[in-house]
C-alpha cells in the first residue's frame, strides 16, 4: 500500500510540474486528490487496514496529500501569474491618445489673474480690499482730493461728465476718502476698479482698471512707502527688483513720487546680444505707479473721522492693471485686452 | 518747455553732458520727457568763408558760381542760388561730410554741370530761423576764412523737452529752469537777468490804464519811441528756434525771448494804434467781439476779461491779443504790456474760446504781481538793444484797490517733522541749504526753521509738507532713503467672506470651461433695440455720459448680455466658433438718485440650449451653497418658451434661457444661451459658514418612482409637491428622465424621480417607507393630476 502512495505521488508531481495552464492543473487537481481519485480513497479506508498497518499507511497518505496540494497552490500561481501577465500585455493601448472625455479648461481673464496676483500680495502685507462706486460725485473724485478748481484733469477733456458734480470716476482714489470716513485709524487698504478717462490708442484705452493704496496711522513715513513698493515689486516682477521714488507732482499727496521698478528683462538696459532692451527702451527702469505721502488737506476733508492733520500720516498709491500686466507679459497693445479674442484668452488665467 | 542747453548755461552751467542733467534732474523732480539734438552735426564741416569772386552759371541763371577762400591759402568753387550772394562777403559755409539740421549728410555734388564744394549757407540751413531768401552775410570783425563757425553763430544745442508739472509755472522760462538745476547740482546760478534796470519808474508814460475788475492783479506797462521793426539778431532767432518758437521780428521776438526766459509773458502794442490813448482793462459786455491775432472774430461774455481801447475791445486779457493794435512792420511807437491775471479765469477763457496760447498756459497756473516788473526790466534792456528804441521815462504800475499787497509767507519747518514723515532724518543745515539753492531765504528756531517763500513759489509752497517736499526731493530718495515695513499695529490682511465667495463664484465657472472676458462698461442706446427691451423696461434707465466719445459709447450698460453677444461674435467672426464665455463685473441703472444704482453681476454665454447655460449656472449656486429656485418666465431677449428666472427667497436675482433667435441672428450667432445673476444679491442668499451634518446615519433606502403628469407642469412643481408629501423621511427627491412619446397619453410627460429616504435614529424598513410612498403618490395624484406609471 504505501508503495502505491509513493508511486501515485511520484506520477502526481511528475504531472503537476508539467502542466501548462490553470486549466489543465485543475484537471490534475480532480485526477489526484478528487472525490473519487485513488489517493483519497486511501485515506477513507484506512479503516479496513489491518491495525498496525494503519499508522504508517495513513502517514504516507497524509504527507502525500499535503505535498500534492502545496505543489498544485504553487504551481497554480506560477501559471496565473503567467496568465495575467498574458492577459494585461493584450490589454495594453497607445496612452500617448488624449485622455477621453477631454476637459474643457476654463481661464482667468488676465486683468482678473492680474488682480488677483496683486491683491494677494497686499493681503500678506496687511492690507484689506475695499471698493467703491464707478459713477462718482465730483466732491470724492477732486475736491476731497485737493484738485484745484482749474486741475486739467477737471476739464471735458480729461473726464467723462454725467451731470455737472457727478463722473466716471477717473480713478480708484475717491476710495480713499470713502474709506476714512468709513474706518478710523489705522487704515490699510487697497481698492481694485474700473477707472474711465476719454483717451483712446495703442496706450490708452477710455475704461481701464487701477488699484489703489492707503495706509495711515500715526507714524508711516515715505521710507514705509518704499518698503512696501519694493515688497510688491519683488512679488511681482521677481526677487532681484529694485525700486527707484522720482519726485513728482500729484494734488492729493505731498511729497509725491513716480515709483520705478528695476527691469526684469534685461541687464543695464541691454540684452545679451547686446540689442537695445525693447522693455524698458534701455533706460534700465520702468514706471509702475505714482504715489506719494497723503497730503494735510485730504486728511482735512476727513478729520472729524479721526484724521487729524497734525497726529495722522500716511502713504497712498495707485497703479494701472493693464500696465502691470502688459510689463508681465509682454502684450503690446492695450485694446487686445478689451478685444476678448479666445486666442488671447486661452494665453493667460 | 523746451529748453536750449546753450541758454541755460548762460545762467547755469553744470559739469555734466545732457543725458546726465536729464537724469539728474528726473531725479529732484523735473521730468525730461526727451533730449534732442538741434541744428546742424559734424560742427568740424562748418566754417567761416570768403567770397572772392563770383561768375554767372554758364548754364542757369539763377545760379552763381562762387569762388570762396575756406582757409589760409584754400580756395573752393561753390554754386550758390541766392541772389544776395556777393564777392567780400563773409559767410557760413558747410562742406562736404556736413550734417545738415534736418540729418542728411551733404556731399560734394554737380549743379548743372559745375561741381560744388558745399554750400554757402542761410538761416534755415542752421536751423536758426526758417528764412531761406537770402545767405547769411557775416559781419567782419576780424574773422578769419577757416575757423569754426561754431564760435560765431549759434549753430547747435542739445535741448531738453521737459515735463513741468502744473504747480511749477516758475519752470516755464529758462531761468526758473536754472534755478532748478543750480538746487538739483550744485553748479553755481547767475544773477538774475532783470537786476539791472536800464528803465525808471518817475516820469509820464503817454497811455492812461485803468483796471476795472480784480481779475487783473497788477499790469504795468512802459513806452518806446524810435522803434525801428526788424529782424532779430542771429543769437536771439537761434535761441527762440531752439525753442521752439518762430522768429517774427524784433519787438515781437523779444516780448517771446523775455517770456521763455522769464516765465512771463508779455505783450507789445503799437501805440499809435491805441486809440484814445487808454487802455481799459475789464469783463466783457455780452456778445462783444474781438479780432484776435490768428484773425479769427471771438464772441466774448461777462466772465472774459477783455484789454479795450478808445475804439473797443483790443485784446483778450492773457489769452491772446488782437489785430487792430499789434506791431506793424511800420510801428515807431510800442508800449510793452506786462501784466498779472486770475489763473482760474484765464483757464475758464482758454477752454470757452478753445484757446490756448503760450500766455494763456502760463497765466492758468497763476504767475506772481512780482514778475511783471521783472520782465519789463529785461524786455526794456532788449528794446534799447536791438531796436535803436528811445525809453519814454516812467512805469505804469495799476493795481485794482481790492488786491492788498502780498505779505511773504513764512513757515515754520521742524526737525522732528521732517524725520517723521520721511522716515529718515535730515539735518537742519542741510534743509537749509536746499531751500536756499531753491530761493528761499532760512532763518534758525529752535525747533527747525523759519522758511521764507519767494513770490513765484507762492501759490505751490504753502504748508511745511510743501518745504518737506522740496528737501526730500533734492536730498534724494535713493540711497538716501531706507526701505522700510509699516508697523501694522494689529492691522490684517483678509478678504471679506463676501470677496471670497465671488473669487468662489468665478472659479466655478472657469472649472466648467469658460473663459472669462471683460467687456465695455460703455453701451450704445441702439442696443437696446436690439435686444428688444420694450419702451419702459428697466434696462433702458441709462447712465447717460455728456461727453461721450462716440455714439456707441454714450451710456453705460445695463446688462452683461452685450458685451457676451460681442465678444461671441468677435470670435465667431474669425473662424473660431463661439465659445463658452462669461463676464464678473459691474452694471448700472439710473434710478433718479444723484447716483445710479451699481452692482456687479455675473453672466454667461454658451453654445447649446437653455440646459447648457443652466448647467453651468447651477454649478456657480451650489458652489455657493445657494437655495435658489427657476420658474419659468420670458425675458423679451430670450426665447419666451425657453427661458427662466431665477429666485432666492423673495427675490429675483437673475435669468436664463435661450438666446432669442431674432437676437442671435443680430449678432450673426446660431443658437446660443446665455444667463445673468446679480453676484451681490446671489451671494447675500449664501450661508457664510457651512454647518456640519452629521454623517454617522443609518442607511439610506432608495427607491424610484415614474408619474405622469399634464406637461405644463413644470418639473419643479412635481418636486415640491413630492418633497412636501414626503416629509422628514425623505431626504431627497432628484428627476433623473423625461419622458414624451407613444407610451404615455399625448400632452402627457412622464417624469422618472429618484426618491431617497433616511432616518437620523434608525435603519429604514420597507414597511417604515410604503406610507410614506402612498403619500406622495395620492398628493401627485390630487394636486397634480398624477398617475404612476408602468
Amino acid at each position: 500500500m504505501i508503495e502505491r502512495i509513493a508511486e501515485l505521488r511520484a506520477e502526481a508531481e511528475a504531472a503537476i510540474a508539467g502542466a501548462d495552464s490553470s486549466a489543465e492543473l485543475e484537471e490534475l487537481r480532480v485526477r489526484y486528490l478528487g472525490r473519487k481519485a485513488e489517493l483519497p480513497n486511501v485515506l477513507r479506508s484506512i479503516a479496513t487496514l489491518a491495525p498496525e498497518q494503519r499508522g504508517p499507511t495513513g502517514k504516507a497518505a497524509n504527507q502525500a496529500r499535503q505535498s500534492l496540494e502545496a505543489l498544485i497552490a504553487s504551481r497554480g500561481s506560477e501559471l496565473s501569474g503567467g496568465e495575467l501577465e498574458r492577459s494585461l500585455a493584450s490589454d495594453a493601448v497607445d496612452v500617448t491618445l488624449p485622455g477621453s472625455p477631454p476637459q474643457p479648461v476654463g481661464r482667468l481673464h488676465l486683468l482678473t489673474a492680474t488682480q488677483r496676483e496683486i491683491e494677494d500680495v497686499f493681503l500678506g502685507l496687511g492690507f484689506r480690499i475695499a471698493e467703491g462706486p464707478e459713477v462718482e460725485t465730483v466732491y470724492y473724485n477732486f475736491d476731497a482730493l485737493n484738485h484745484a478748481p482749474t486741475h486739467p484733469a477737471r476739464g471735458r477733456a480729461d473726464t467723462f461728465y454725467v451731470a455737472d458734480d457727478v463722473v466716471l470716476r477717473t480713478h480708484t482714489s475717491p476710495m480713499q476718502i470713502r474709506a476714512m470716513e468709513a474706518q478710523p485709524p489705522p487704515l490699510y487698504v487697497i481698492v481694485p476698479g474700473r477707472v474711465y478717462r476719454p483717451d483712446s490708442d495703442a496706450t490708452h484705452t477710455p475704461q481701464f482698471h487701477q488699484i489703489e493704496g492707503l495706509a495711515v496711522d500715526e507714524d508711516i513715513a515715505l521710507s514705509d512707502l518704499k518698503g512696501t513698493l519694493l515688497a510688491f515689486a519683488r512679488a511681482i516682477f521677481g526677487p532681484d527688483r529694485e525700486v527707484r521714488l522720482r519726485p513728482h507732482f500729484f494734488p492729493f499727496t505731498e511729497p509725491s513720487v513716480e515709483v520705478d521698478v528695476s527691469c526684469f528683462n534685461c541687464k543695464r538696459g541691454h540684452l545679451r546680444d547686446g540689442a537695445r532692451c525693447p522693455v524698458c527702451k534701455g533706460t534700465e527702469w520702468l514706471e509702475i505707479l505714482g504715489s506719494g505721502m497723503v497730503d494735510p488737506n485730504v486728511f482735512g476733508h476727513v478729520a472729524e473721522h479721526g484724521y487729524d492733520p497734525e497726529r495722522v500720516q500716511g502713504f497712498a498709491f495707485g497703479m494701472g492693471i493693464e500696465r502691470i500686466a502688459m510689463l508681465k507679459h509682454a502684450v503690446p497693445d492695450l485694446r487686445l485686452f478689451y478685444d476678448n479674442d479666445v486666442r488671447f484668452l486661452e494665453q493667460f488665467g | 518747455m523746451r529748453v536750449p542747453l546753450q541758454w541755460l548755461a548762460e545762467y547755469c552751467a553744470p559739469e555734466l553732458d545732457a543725458r546726465e542733467l536729464a537724469t539728474r534732474l528726473a531725479m529732484t523732480g523735473t521730468e525730461v520727457d526727451r533730449i534732442h539734438h538741434h541744428g546742424v552735426g559734424n560742427l568740424d564741416a562748418f566754417v567761416v568763408g570768403r567770397v572772392l569772386a563770383t561768375e554767372r552759371h554758364p548754364d542757369a541763371d539763377r545760379l552763381t558760381v562762387c569762388t570762396v577762400a575756406i582757409g589760409e591759402g584754400v580756395q573752393t568753387h561753390i554754386v550758390c542760388g541766392a541772389p544776395n550772394v556777393a564777392a567780400g562777403q563773409t559767410v557760413a559755409i558747410a562742406r562736404p561730410g556736413a550734417i545738415m539740421p534736418d540729418g542728411t549728410k551733404l556731399k560734394k555734388a554737380k549743379l548743372r554741370g559745375v561741381a560744388s564744394d558745399g554750400m554757402i549757407l542761410a538761416e534755415d540751413e542752421l536751423a536758426i530761423s526758417s528764412d531761406h531768401d537770402e545767405t547769411i552775410v557775416l559781419a567782419d570783425d576780424g574773422l578769419q576764412a577757416g575757423q569754426p563757425l561754431a564760435g560765431v553763430l549759434p549753430i547747435a544745442t542739445e535741448v531738453l523737452e521737459l515735463e513741468i508739472t502744473p504747480n511749477r509755472p516758475d519752470c516755464l522760462g529758462v531761468y526758473g529752469v536754472a534755478r532748478e538745476v543750480h538746487a538739483a547740482t550744485g553748479a553755481q546760478l547767475a544773477r538774475p537777468p532783470w537786476e539791472e534796470d536800464p528803465g525808471s519808474f518817475e516820469g509820464e508814460v503817454p497811455v492812461e490804464v485803468v483796471v476795472e475788475t480784480e481779475l487783473c492783479p497788477r499790469f504795468t506797462a512802459r513806452a518806446f519811441e524810435d522803434v525801428t521793426i526788424g529782424p532779430s539778431p542771429a543769437w536771439l532767432k537761434a535761441r527762440l528756434t531752439a525753442a521752439g518758437q518762430r522768429p517774427i521780428n524784433n519787438v515781437v521776438d523779444i516780448t517771446n525771448y523775455v517770456m521763455l526766459l522769464t516765465a512771463q509773458p508779455l505783450h507789445a502794442f503799437d501805440l499809435d494804434r491805441i486809440a484814445g490813448a487808454k487802455l481799459v482793462v475789464r469783463r466783457a459786455g455780452a456778445g462783444e467781439t474781438v479780432v484776435t491775432l490768428d484773425g479769427q472774430t471771438r464772441m466774448l461774455d461777462p466772465d472774459v476779461v477783455l484789454i479795450a481801447d478808445g475804439d473797443g475791445p483790443t485784446s483778450i486779457a492773457g489769452v491772446m491779443g488782437g489785430t487792430r493794435s499789434e506791431v506793424q512792420p511800420d510801428t515807431t511807437r510800442v508800449l510793452m504790456e506786462g501784466a498779472s491775471w486770475d489763473g482760474p479765469n484765464i483757464h475758464a477763457t482758454s477752454l470757452k474760446l478753445g484757446v490756448r496760447s503760450e500766455a494763456s498756459a502760463r497765466f492758468e497756473k497763476g504767475l506772481s504781481p512780482e514778475a511783471t516788473i521783472e520782465a519789463q526790466v529785461v524786455a526794456t534792456q532788449l528794446m534799447l538793444a536791438l531796436t535803436g528804441a528811445r525809453l519814454v521815462p516812467g512805469t505804469i504800475d495799476v493795481a485794482p484797490k481790492t488786491t492788498e499787497p502780498a505779505q511773504p509767507l513764512v513757515i515754520r519747518l521742524r526737525d522732528k517733522r521732517v524725520g517723521r514723515l520721511l522716515g529718515v532724518n535730515i539735518t537742519r543745515s542741510a534743509s537749509a541749504l536746499h531751500l536756499q539753492r531753491l530761493g528761499f531765504e532760512t532763518a534758525e528756531r529752535p525747533d527747525g526753521l523759519d522758511v521764507t517763500v519767494p513770490h513765484w513759489r507762492r501759490n505751490d509752497v504753502t504748508r511745511e509738507a510743501d518745504l518737506i517736499e522740496e528737501v526730500a526731493r533734492l536730498h534724494g530718495m535713493d540711497d538716501q532713503l531706507p526701505a522700510t515695513l509699516p508697523d501694522r499695529r494689529g492691522a490684517v490682511g483678509v478678504l471679506t467672506p463676501q470677496q471670497r465667495m465671488r473669487r468662489r463664484a468665478v472659479d466655478a465657472l472657469t472649472a466648467g470651461g469658460l473663459l472669462e472676458i471683460v467687456g465695455w462698461s460703455f453701451d450704445t442706446p441702439a442696443r437696446d433695440d436690439r435686444l428688444r427691451l420694450p419702451a419702459g423696461d428697466e434696462r433702458r434707465r441709462h447712465v447717460v455720459i455728456e461727453n461721450p466719445m462716440s455714439a456707441g459709447q454714450s451710456v453705460l450698460r445695463t446688462t452683461l448680455l452685450g458685451s457676451l453677444l460681442d465678444a461671441a461674435a468677435h470670435n465667431a467672426a474669425r473662424g473660431q466658433g463661439v465659445p463658452a464665455i462669461f463676464e464678473c463685473g459691474a452694471v448700472y441703472r439710473a434710478t433718479g438718485d444723484r447716483l445710479p444704482h451699481e452692482h456687479r453681476a455675473i453672466g454667461a454665454l454658451v453654445p447649446g440650449d437653455v440646459f447648457a447655460a443652466k448647467a453651468h449656472l447651477e454649478a456657480l449656486l451650489r458652489t455657493l451653497r445657494v437655495q435658489a429656485t427657476f420658474a419659468g418666465a420670458p425675458q423679451p431677449f430670450l426665447h419666451p418658451g425657453r427661458s427662466a428666472e431665477l429666485h432666492a427667497g423673495e427675490d429675483i436675482v437673475g435669468w436664463v434661457g435661450d438666446v432669442h433667435p431674432l437676437v442671435a441672428g443680430d449678432w450673426d450667432l446660431a443658437r446660443v444661451a446665455a444667463f445673468e445673476i446679480d453676484l451681490d444679491r446671489v451671494i447675500a442668499a449664501a450661508p457664510l459658514v457651512a454647518r456640519y451634518e452629521d454623517l454617522t446615519s443609518f442607511p439610506e433606502l432608495r427607491e424610484d418612482i415614474a408619474v405622469v403628469v399634464d406637461a405644463g407642469v413644470p418639473a419643479t412643481t412635481v418636486l415640491e409637491t413630492v418633497r412636501s408629501a414626503g416629509g422628514r423621511l425623505l431626504a431627497r427627491a432628484e428627476v433623473f428622465d423625461v419622458y414624451r412619446g407613444e407610451q404615455i397619453a399625448a400632452g402627457r410627460t412622464s417624469l422618472a424621480i429618484a426618491l431617497t429616504f433616511r432616518a437620523k435614529n434608525r435603519t429604514l424598513t420597507d414597511a417604515d417607507v410604503a406610507p410614506v410612498r402612498e403619500k406622495i403618490v395620492a398628493k401627485l395624484a390630487l394636486e397634480l393630476g398624477g398617475e404612476l406609471r408602468g
